[in-house]
């Protein structure tokens, strides 16, 4: 491994080992495959997690167009760029994608990249189920685009009210591909969600006990549990009850057969709610590294933000109904939703004060990262107030579906999971790919943004409180809305042009850009020990951590762990809470059965929109799919090692 | 009126009062983090790699600073959680109501009925409802299809109009006037041209109104209009909608018994003029395409007669 | 990676079976120009002179299209076609699910019985519905025996499940290409 930024490097070689030769050894051994077949089988999770957040960043550009010709409908009034028909597609198709194909599998990509990186492991837990997530989502996006360029993109809103979304008012297969859609990501989910909890409690480098695992992994902990409980939700809503309704005519939305429209907004919310902190939290885990490392301190209350973390998991559950107060649930019910949504304002504005306390004791570079946290606090305070207002039932039956929500939504989002996004992306893009973005056009690309985005999103505060509704495709003159929907549409221009600028920042730096060291930052986390970007083994040796900020110890020597084998994939496997090393784990090679595997589950969750036979015949090539899983992966290669390698410190 | 910002009935006014403290309130708190931040941004730049460790009393400073700042967040909250309460409270509380309207929301007109215990009495109209100032009234919604909310912003907040549920709510009108309110749950093709109006008229003048509405029409006596009432029951304009005192009694489409009365066509779509009417009847569908009236076919003589006979029935 | 855009081409060409295939089905025909009745001549019956058979093969305008059967399965239910087909099963009307098709089975021959109306109680619909209407329900009475495409019958409607769903119909192909027995003769 590399060494901290000044140091010489603390590996220790045993008798006989070349540093060379091993690092050649290694890099053969954990590389994916090369050609278009490597391509396929790759269960590297640097791979995968690459290839995820360039899929989720075009679906974030996807998105982005859509909004782009929403606002270019909207920018005056009884426009006819868009019919009716063709705009409820793509509102639709809008939000389905940033929601479910952007947000959330990006969040999970940089999960899936950084976190093995950041506890010291060689890789992730489960590989291959790494892929198959991977693939999952693949086919889910190429699914909704094909189907939205065939005319048969879903038309009932990201977030499909029944009995609109249901079979009687919604005909042809719409919302059905809107319904197996769901399905996909929440499969991919769950699959990097189950991923990142192992490999944070049990491969994590030794000595690196709970309580100093960085916030960024405390972060994705604690999202990854709450998309394990709110994912099944919405799936068993989508997939099971509104799917079946609409083929095989359930009546879990009729109510003349006993079943009760409501009944899809509440399963929907109660994972709809948890959603968008799963969206929001892993953000908040890019702010702490950035802010340490731009201030050069350490955070101010580690316990506090990863307690408020925790806090803010398990309250999210508990707002749902919040999205329902204009419906005929009892108003005693609602006044507890109401509690509980301001409550939850608590443990975000405790972070918000650690960093800002962090900055405030700090000695700041206003790099772009940082730009991008500031907007952050800026934008995303404002969505918290506008939140806490609309906690509130009374003013809720005011602004509930109107352009107030939109407003509010885009602030906590935008600003409070995009913006550190983004500065996550500045910060880590060196590691990824070696090379530093430009700092001129970042900062062109920060003020753009942030002057976009408010110009675009608080003029419809005005809006939606001077009685425009959401989800309109058009509205009258006569309402008097023309001006500020046109500075609205004026503001999506702003952003359009700021994202396209960080396109090609992006671009230009990766084929070009100013080479980056291992460190360019000076930062304290492990991956920044790694080189940039990080070879296929991540580590030649595991290190061994003995704080929170491994590389901001002032040791002259790191102790690493030696002896994993170099003839077969082996990861070093420790105990949950104290990390001490505890077996070895051997861990599959490339494989083609993720792929195969996905696609399969693409026939038949597909098929079910046609035919109960595609259903079959889908679910019989996976069984294949799982018999060859199960069967292969692990090359044979001597006999089964039980020995626990030692932490060897310099000296040996 | 149709804003949140220019309320009409005391309900609207409290909850515009507790949004202006939280607007106040909030405001500043977005105002102060923000300059602190910046302050910070600006005030504690500098160069060089090496870490900066705080002194521990420095340290317990800071910490003392956070806690107090989370203590008033946590104040600030529960302040507006009591008030938010309270407020809910009062809104909640149930004079005695004299009027019930009954409004059934469809794709995408508002069936408005209003509650009598005669039925003959019994009036039924569509998309514009007269309500007296300073009386409350009680809306009982009711959904035929999809989902629907009725949401007149300067007059109170919205509720849902839910298929298989009955929900109701209530409001008094305190100021006379014409408020406009528009569906606000996504109802399918035409949700944004789904408006509907509220007038408030002092009580002799509702009186005024609810007399005339509830008549039955007589034959028209004009030979045109007349003749323009023919063309109504023999082109199919009765297989959808009706007109009291005529042979059609179709309840598929909104009732038009007292048409001319109202403001706008097709649910705040077009002000309704004679022009207006013209251009709906012969193509709904370039107007708002996808509602349930189909382009129907008439040549210029009929047509006219027929919009001057509905331009009629005041 | 130019195996990686080989990859992309077949999804390409996927889009474009499935955009072929989708469009009509999906299309949301709201605005379109008036459409036509059959024309003058649609026979009630498959008698015919002469040796030839003329079978009329033309389809209806929303025979495959998804969202004007569903129309027409609204219509029918604001139209009151259950007071005498009763759903489809047939009361005092005869049943629509079935393979007896007394007027015959075609679009246009569907068409000339909702417009001119039949014998024993049909009303006719000529100046209450217009054209479009009219074929919109055609489209759907043809999908209660199964006679359209899977893909474009409508599912369940929102009210109490009196019959299976157009969309789990078995295709009930009509017997004795419409041919009345002597009994149903007018």
């Amino acid at each position: 491994m590399s060494a901290p930024r000044g140091q010489q490097p603390a590996t220790v070689t045993l008798a006989g080992d070349d540093l060379a030769r091993d690092s050649a050894t290694l890099e053969a051994l954990w590389r994916d495959c090369p050609g278009f077949w490597g391509w396929l089988t790759a269960v590297d999770h640097k791979s995968i997690g690459k290839r995820y957040i360039i899929t989720a960043f075009l679906m974030f550009l996807a998105g982005g167009i859509e909004a782009a010709l929403m606002r270019a409908q909207l920018a005056r009034p009884e426009n006819t760029l868009l019919g009716p028909d063709q705009y409820n597609q793509i509102f639709t198709t809008h939000g389905t994608t940033m929601m479910f194909l952007f947000a959330v599998p990006m969040m999970t990509a940089m999960g899936i990249y950084f976190v093995p990186l950041m506890v010291g492991a060689r890789s992730i837990a489960f590989p291959r189920l790494n892929a198959f997530g991977y693939w999952t989502y693949l086919v889910g996006v190429v699914f909704l685009y094909v189907c939205l360029f065939a005319n048969t993109g879903p038309d009932a809103g990201w977030f499909a009210y029944t009995p609109l979304s249901g079979p009687a008012y919604s005909p042809g297969h719409r919302v059905d591909v809107w319904a197996q859609l769901v399905t996909f990501t929440e499969i991919a989910a769950l699959a990097a969600a189950v991923n990142v909890i192992v490999t944070t409690f049990k491969m994590r480098a030794p000595g690196m006990s709970l309580n100093r695992i960085p916030l960024f992994v405390w972060a994705q902990l604690v999202v990854a549990f709450m998309i394990v409980f709110a994912m099944p939700a919405v799936a068993t809503g989508s997939t099971l009850m509104l799917a079946a309704d609409r083929a095989v005519n359930t009546h879990w939305f009729n109510a003349a057969e006993g079943g009760d429209a409501l009944l899809w907004q509440h399963i929907f919310w109660f994972f709809g709610h948890p959603e968008v902190y799963i969206i929001f939290l892993p953000a908040l885990g890019f702010v702490t590294p950035i802010v340490e490392t731009f201030s050069r301190r350490k955070v101010v209350g580690y316990t506090a933000l990863v307690l408020a973390n925790i806090t803010t998991a398990f309250f999210a559950f508990g707002l749902w109904v919040h999205h329902m107060f204009a419906t005929p649930i009892p108003e005693l019910g609602q006044s507890l939703f109401t509690a509980a949504s301001m409550l939850i304002a608590i443990p975000t504005g405790v972070q918000i004060f650690c960093w800002i306390a962090t900055m405030w004791s700090g000695r700041l570079r206003l790099a772009t990262p940082l730009l991008f946290v500031l907007g952050f606090i800026f934008t995303f305070v404002n969505g918290g107030i506008t939140g806490v207002m609309l906690a509130s039932v009374a003013f809720d039956k005011q602004a509930h579906d109107t352009f107030f929500v939109v407003a509010h939504l885009h602030y906590v989002l935008v600003g409070g999971a995009v913006m550190p996004l983004f500065g996550a992306f500045y910060y880590w893009f060196p590691k990824i790919t070696g090379r530093l973005l430009g700092e001129t056009l970042g900062k062109w690309h920060f003020w753009l943004f942030l002057i976009g985005v408010n110009v675009a999103f608080f003029p419809m505060h005005v809006l939606g409180l001077n009685g425009m509704p959401r989800r309109v495709y058009t509205y009258l003159a006569a309402t008097g809305w023309g001006p500020l929907n046109l500075v609205a549409s004026l503001g999506a221009t702003t952003i359009a042009l700021s994202v396209l600028l960080f396109v090609i920042n992006a671009v230009w730096s990766w084929m070009g850009g100013a080479p980056a060291g291992a460190d360019p930052w000076g930062s304290s986390g492990l991956e920044w020990a790694a080189a940039s970007p990080a070879p296929s083994y991540n580590f030649l040796h595991i290190p061994v951590v003995t704080s929170r900020h491994p590389l901001w110890d002032p040791i002259a020597e790191r102790p690493v762990v030696t002896g994993l084998s170099t003839t077969r994939r082996e990861v070093l496997i420790t105990t949950t809470f104290d990390a001490r090393p505890d077996s070895l784990h051997q861990h599959p090679d490339a494989s083609i059965w993720p792929l195969y595997l996905a696609l399969c589950m693409g026939v038949t969750f597909i098929g079910s929109i046609f035919t109960p036979y595609l259903v079959l015949v889908g679910l019989a090539l996976s069984l294949i799919g799982i018999a060859g899983w199960g069967w292969t992966g692990t090359r044979a290669s001597g006999p089964e090692r039980v020995a626990t390698p030692r932490p060897v410190t310099e000296g040996l | 009126m149709h804003s949140f910002f220019h309320p009409g009935s005391p309900h609207a006014n409290a909850v515009a009062h507790l949004w202006w403290w939280m607007f106040g309130v909030g405001g500043a708190i977005w105002i102060g983090v923000t300059l602190v931040a910046l302050y910070a941004a600006f005030t504690r730049r500098g160069s060089g790699d090496g870490l900066v460790e705080p002194p521990a009393a420095e340290h317990r400073r800071i910490e003392r600073v956070v806690s107090a700042a989370t203590f008033v967040t946590i104040l600030i909250l529960a302040g507006f959680l009591v008030y938010d309460f309270s407020v809910g409270r009062a809104l909640a509380a149930h004079p005695q109501r004299g009027l019930t309207i009954d409004v059934t929301g469809h794709q995408w007109w508002w069936e408005v009925t209003y509650e009598n215990p005669d039925p003959s009495r019994r009036l039924v109209t569509a998309n514009e409802m007269h309500v007296p100032v300073g009386e409350p009234v009680q809306f009982t919604l009711r959904a035929a299809d999809v989902i629907h909310s009725f949401w007149a912003p300067s007059l109170d907040g919205k509720r849902d109009l839910i298929p298989g549920y009955t929900s109701s709510f209530w409001f008094t009108a305190d100021t006379a006037g014409v408020y406009r309110g528009q569906c606000a749950e996504f109802c399918g093709l035409e949700h944004a041209k789904m408006a509907f109006y509220i007038v408030a008229d002092p009580r002799p003048r509702f009186e005024a109104w609810l007399k005339a509405a509830s008549q039955s029409h007589q034959a028209p006596a004009d030979p045109t209009l007349a003749y323009g009432e023919r063309v109504f029951l023999a082109s199919g304009c009765a297989t959808c909608h009706s007109i009291s005192g005529t042979q059609a009694f179709a309840t598929v489409g909104p009732n038009l018994s007292h048409f001319a009365s109202r403001s706008t066509i097709a649910a705040g779509t077009l002000t309704n003029t004679s022009v207006n009417l013209t251009r709906w009847i012969l193509n709904p569908q370039v107007v708002k395409p996808g509602v349930g009236m189909p382009a129907v076919p008439l040549d210029s003589g009929p047509l006219t007669a027929l919009v001057a006979y509905l331009e009629s029935l005041k | 990676m130019p195996s990686v855009a080989r990859a992309y081409r077949y999804v390409v060409v996927a889009t474009v079976f499935a955009t072929a295939a989708a469009c009509e089905r999906e299309e949301r025909r709201l605005n379109e120009p008036p459409l036509s009745t059959p024309g003058a001549f649609v026979p009630q019956s498959p008698l015919q002179p002469g040796p030839t058979l003329v079978a009329d093969t033309t389809e209806g305008p929303f025979d495959d299209n998804a969202y004007g059967t569903a129309e027409g399965q609204k219509l029918f239910g604001q139209m009151n076609c259950s007071g005498c087909h009763a759903n489809g099963g047939g009361n005092m009307g005869p049943a629509l699910m079935d393979d007896q098709w007394i007027y015959g089975s075609t679009p246009n021959q569907i068409f000339a019985s909702i417009a001119e109306g039949r014998p024993n109680g049909m009303p006719s619909w000529r100046y209450r519905l217009t054209n479009q209407q009219i074929w919109q329900l055609v489209a759907y009475v043809r999908s209660l025996s199964g006679l359209t495409p899977k893909g474009a019958r409508p599912a369940r409607d929102d009210h109490m499940m009196i019959k299976p769903a157009p969309n789990q119909t078995p295709n009930a192909k009509p017997k004795n290409a419409g041919l009345p027995g002597a009994s149903q003769r007018p």
